[in-house]
């Protein structure tokens, strides 16, 4: 005789999914299905565009990382046209793209992960939102947020037109060049924004990491998940969120594979399910297992706690002392323990915006020389950069005249599929117990998937209001067994 | 239902008042016989015809649109007809892109004195379409493919001022 | 002490989207204090804990006002559209995908087996021999399990409902956004069926310079560096701001890069693209044949460029693939 519980829609996280908890005769969970109900089509509606209208296009997959896909899209133009970018372009491309971190892990953290840990996990749902945050942390600190995320946002409207669907990625370089002026108004906006990052940590720190239960909770059992992952480093293997190579480690440390992004169809594969939309992909080498996690399973982890497992250092100063901080409190790298997500998210939100002062501080980045025109004939190109959510691949083929005839795309969150799925089975077989569930346990639940900041970052407030939810519990025959309502 | 030997096209067709509507007429005073499945609109001039005007054929439920105007050089207007036949063009390809045959979209030119020719266009024009059969109201092929549109689905573009509390037509729109 | 009067209720939903409509809600910034300390939010999937069901549970026209973005691909949009406007008493058509299609429209030039196929079957990365596809129903060992139907076609929100507003952008820029939150809460909404845009082109505040517009030929914009200062068409480079409404504030322009169109059809045009392509035509400055083919072979893409943001809002729709049961394709297929 099985249970079910349903949870629809999950929130606070990219719009569409639902879970399905099954329990069995002793009330223990026997399977949760995290079940993604989205797909529009965009590998196949590219194909007959013009190639370079594919950075406008592509960067519609998310609202909130649109940055990203412009960014790996202007990329795989590069490739595309076999063009190199003058380094002014590139450093002004990298300069917009720490930008769009510093708003995307804004967005994420104090939306999304702050309710959950300032005001504590199982508090009531009326107050555990953005509001009930800056009700325990006070009015001046989210002005202090959304004045930040603006910043954030200023700086991308600015070199890219827009920031929610930038425009100014061209293959070859950049559309227009910033002036010596601009490049200043950025210099003064990155400071405020390192202060600003050293503040969420700081944040974390007192709200989080200085109360035993919530450590505990980070710490548990019913959240721990070893897999392998992925992530992009520079040469020193620190983490790069624009440019580098892609390296694999297990569940130990060990490096497993390092490659450039033009050769990931050697090392990735995508699996498919017919109970969700959503493909998993998985690392060649080791193969399709299952769902499952560990060593000999090709499931991998990517973004901030896959990026900060797979690299060996940060790039820039106060990063690398909150990343041996995060590790030497979480006993050592790699961590599996996935609400760690939100430190590691904080200690890139700190490089993100070390490096967009120190991009800003250079006065090459407003050089005006931003473009190198195309001359070869375009066919094939791959273009990968760190999205904040985890590595992001676009793939295109053209025919001569540089109009589309394929387009493969990995996005960030789909490599994360299988591990979602994973810790919120994990999250429910180590919480409910007895067949006992109540509305804390079930954001407990949500926690799981919340943690990877899953192709949504939310908004930079949630607001309250009534969040009614109805739990019903069916036995096989469809009898209702119990109902548990959430006012 | 419809068989290859009973579908009988319906050809819009848009003739140019100074040549082709009068060539038209003297088939008419002629007598020459050809097919009835054009409906004919008079323009002052072939430019008139915006690629608006070809889709909404279109959407009616025309099986396929024919322009004609005076030949190139005669327009009255001097360059209308150019402007129609670089709009031809593009729109040949954009209804390509649509699964529209190109075939479906005619343009030709006739003079006031020719009517044995636009006796022969028309014949031409009519037999093409009836080869590549019915196209249908385009409400209906959207309507084919899910079977979820509001009753009272609107034309085109937003704001049609067909809103059930509009007075007038709403602002800014028809 | 008194009783404090109920606040209108608020409702933001996400269908077939990507959220950028969210944010730009969010990019309102301080802004968004404001609004919410107005309103009571009875739903907003990103940002709140609320639940369908406590949505269907409410009354009809319970909701002042819904501000609905995203288009309708699935049946579970389509579901949500109905239900909010039932419940609402205002539903706002919010950003291009819900006034027009949007970027997902594009999926109406391909047939849903076609689309499907490729993403589950042709990508290179995907291993999947048993050609397993996503049921709408299936049986797992512990109980059957659910997903929304795929569409054939992508719709507009106003396909489905009648819809009050329309305020378009990809996303809408902050300025209008509170321009429109404002009308709201003061209660000075246009009349029904308005478009809470400015009723102009993009060309009107367009900051180039305009001159005359005769070209030889089309380039393409990453084959060519723009002069930031001269309008974009007179380059050469297809622009669609003379058929695209104005208050996207030009800042793509700005950008250097040309519109592609995001604010939907200009005030008085049913279809955008129609009145693109003519426009584009227009620019060609030659009568003869030959040299008028050349020039226009250099207009890359017709429909993904004309449409790009409202394909199913074109008055063909979709294209005939994509349409299975379509009067006329079975006539004549021998």
């Amino acid at each position: 005789m099985t249970k079910r519980i349903t949870i629809d829609p999950i929130t606070r996280l990219e719009g569409h999914g639902k879970i399905e908890i099954f329990l069995d005769d002793a009330g223990e969970v026997e399977n949760a299905y995290l079940q993604i109900p989205e797909l529009r089509g965009f590998e196949k509606f590219c194909e007959g565009r013009p190639v370079e209208e594919l950075p406008r296009i592509t960067p519609r997959i998310c609202g909130v990382c649109p940055g990203a896909h412009h960014m790996a899209s202007t990329k795989a133009l590069d490739a595309v046209y076999h063009v190199e970018p003058p380094p002014a372009a590139k450093k002004l491309r990298e300069l917009f793209y720490c930008a769009h971190y510093v708003h995307s892990h804004i967005a994420h953290f104090y939306a999304l992960a702050a309710p959950d840990f300032v005001l504590g996990p199982s508090s009531p749902p009326a107050e555990r939102n953005i509001l009930g945050v800056v009700a325990k942390v006070g009015l001046q600190i989210g002005g202090e947020v959304i004045k930040h995320r603006a910043y954030a946002q200023d700086i991308q409207n600015l070199i890219g037109g827009k920031a929610t669907h930038p425009v100014c990625g061209l293959p070859g370089g950049m559309s227009r060049a910033i002036s010596d002026d601009e490049r200043k108004g950025i210099v003064e906006k990155a400071r405020s924004c390192v202060e600003f990052a050293n503040f969420s940590l700081k944040l974390f720190e007192d709200v989080v990491l200085k109360n035993k239960e919530y450590v505990e909770v980070i710490k548990s059992p019913a959240y721990a998940l070893e897999t392998n992952y992925l992530g992009m480093v520079d040469k020193d293997n620190a983490v790069n969120f624009y440019d580098g190579l892609l390296r694999a480690v297990d569940p130990r440390g060990a490096e497993i594979a390092k490659f450039p992004a033009a050769q990931y169809l050697d090392y990735i594969g995508e699996h498919v399910e017919p109970w969700t939309y959503l493909k998993f992909p998985f690392l060649k080498k080791l193969g399709w297992q299952g769902l499952s996690g560990g060593a000999t399973s090709g499931v991998y982890r990517v973004g901030p706690l896959g990026r900060l497992n797979v690299a060996e250092r940060m790039a820039t100063p106060g990063a690398q002392a909150a990343y041996e901080k995060m590790f030497d409190t979480l006993g050592g790298r790699p961590c599996h323990a996935t609400l760690a997500f939100h430190w590691a998210r904080l200690v890139e939100l700190l490089y993100a915006a070390e490096r967009l002062l120190a991009l800003a501080s250079d006065p090459a980045v407003a050089d005006p020389n931003v473009r190198t025109l195309p001359q070869a004939t375009p066919d094939e190109g791959v273009g990968c950069v760190e999205a904040p959510r985890g590595t992001l691949f676009h793939h295109y083929k053209t025919d001569a005249a540089g109009m589309v005839t394929a387009v493969n795309l990995i996005v960030a969150t789909v490599q994360n599929n299988a591990g979602m799925c994973l810790s919120v089975k994990g999250a429910a077989q180590g919480l409910i117990h007895d067949g006992k569930v109540d509305q804390g346990l079930l954001n407990m639940v949500e926690m799981a998937f919340r943690a990877y900041d899953p192709c949504f970052g939310c908004a930079t407030h949630s607001l309250p209001g009534q969040m009614p939810l109805e739990v019903s519990i069916f036995d096989a025959r469809g009898k209702l067994c119990q109902r548990v309502v959430r006012a | 239902m419809t068989t290859p030997e009973t579908f009988e096209p319906k050809i819009v067709g848009f003739l140019c008042n100074w040549c082709t509507y009068a060539g038209a007429d003297l088939a008419g005073v002629s007598r020459l016989k050809y097919p009835p499945n054009v409906l004919p609109v008079r323009v002052m001039c072939s430019g008139r015809v915006e690629p608006e005007l070809v889709l909404k054929a279109f959407w009616e439920g025309a099986d396929g649109v024919l322009i004609s105007g005076c030949h190139p050089g005669d327009c009255h207007y001097i360059e209308g007809n150019y402007k129609t036949l670089r709009r031809k063009e593009l729109l040949d390809r954009l209804l390509e892109q649509f699964g529209i045959e190109k075939e479906r979209l005619r343009l030709t030119w006739v003079s006031a004195s020719e009517g044995d020719l636009w006796a022969r266009v028309v014949t031409e024009t009519v037999e093409a379409v009836r080869r590549l059969g019915p196209l249908g109201r385009t409400r209906d092929r959207l309507q084919s493919c899910d079977g979820i549109l509001a009753a009272d689905l609107p034309a085109g573009g937003c704001c049609h001022g067909e809103h059930p509390a509009a007075e007038g037509g709403g602002t800014g729109g028809r | 002490m008194a009783p404090v009067a109920a606040k209108p209720k608020l409702a933001l939903y996400w269908a077939a989207s990507c959220g950028g409509c969210e944010v730009a809600v969010l990019d309102t910034n301080e802004k968004i204090l404001d609004i919410a300390a107005h309103f009571d939010i009875v739903l907003w999937p990103v940002a709140t804990d609320h639940k369908y069901a406590g949505v269907k549970a409410l009354d009809d026209g319970e909701i002042d006002v819904c501000l609905f973005n995203g288009a309708i691909r699935n049946s579970e949009q389509r579901e949500m559209a109905e239900v909010l406007r039932k419940k609402s008493k205002v539903l706002v058509a919010f950003g291009s995908c819900a006034c027009f299609g949007g970027i997902p429209g594009l999926a109406n030039l391909f047939a849903r087996e076609a689309i499907l196929e490729r993403v589950f079957d042709t990508t290179p990365s995907t291993q999947n021999p048993e050609k397993t596809r996503p049921q709408t129903r299936w049986a797992a060992p512990e109980g059957e399990l659910e997903l929304p139907t795929f569409y054939n076609a992508v719709y507009r929100l106003d396909d489905i409902v009648p819809v009050d507003y329309y305020l378009p952008g990809c996303a809408p820029p902050p300025s209008l956004v509170l321009k429109a939150v404002t009308a709201i809460i003061s209660g000075q909404l246009p009349p029904p069926g308005s478009v809470l845009a400015p009723e102009k082109a993009l060309c009107a505040s367009c900051p180039r310079t305009k001159e005359e517009k005769k070209i030889k030929g089309f380039n393409r914009v990453h084959l060519v560096a723009a002069d930031p200062k001269k309008c974009f068409l007179e380059q050469g480079i297809i622009c669609c701001g003379p058929a695209t409404r104005d208050g996207c504030e030009a800042r793509c322009i700005a950008a250097n890069m040309p519109c592609r169109g995001c604010f939907g059809p200009a005030p008085e045009v049913i279809d955008q693209g129609a009145k693109l392509l003519g426009a584009i035509a227009t620019l060609v400055d030659s009568n003869d044949p030959a040299e008028i083919r050349r020039a226009l072979a250099g207009v890359a893409d017709p429909a993904g460029t004309f449409y790009r943001f409202g394909v199913p809002s074109s008055l063909l729709r979709v294209a005939r693939c994509a349409a299975p049961g379509a009067p006329g394709k079975e006539a004549m297929a021998k």
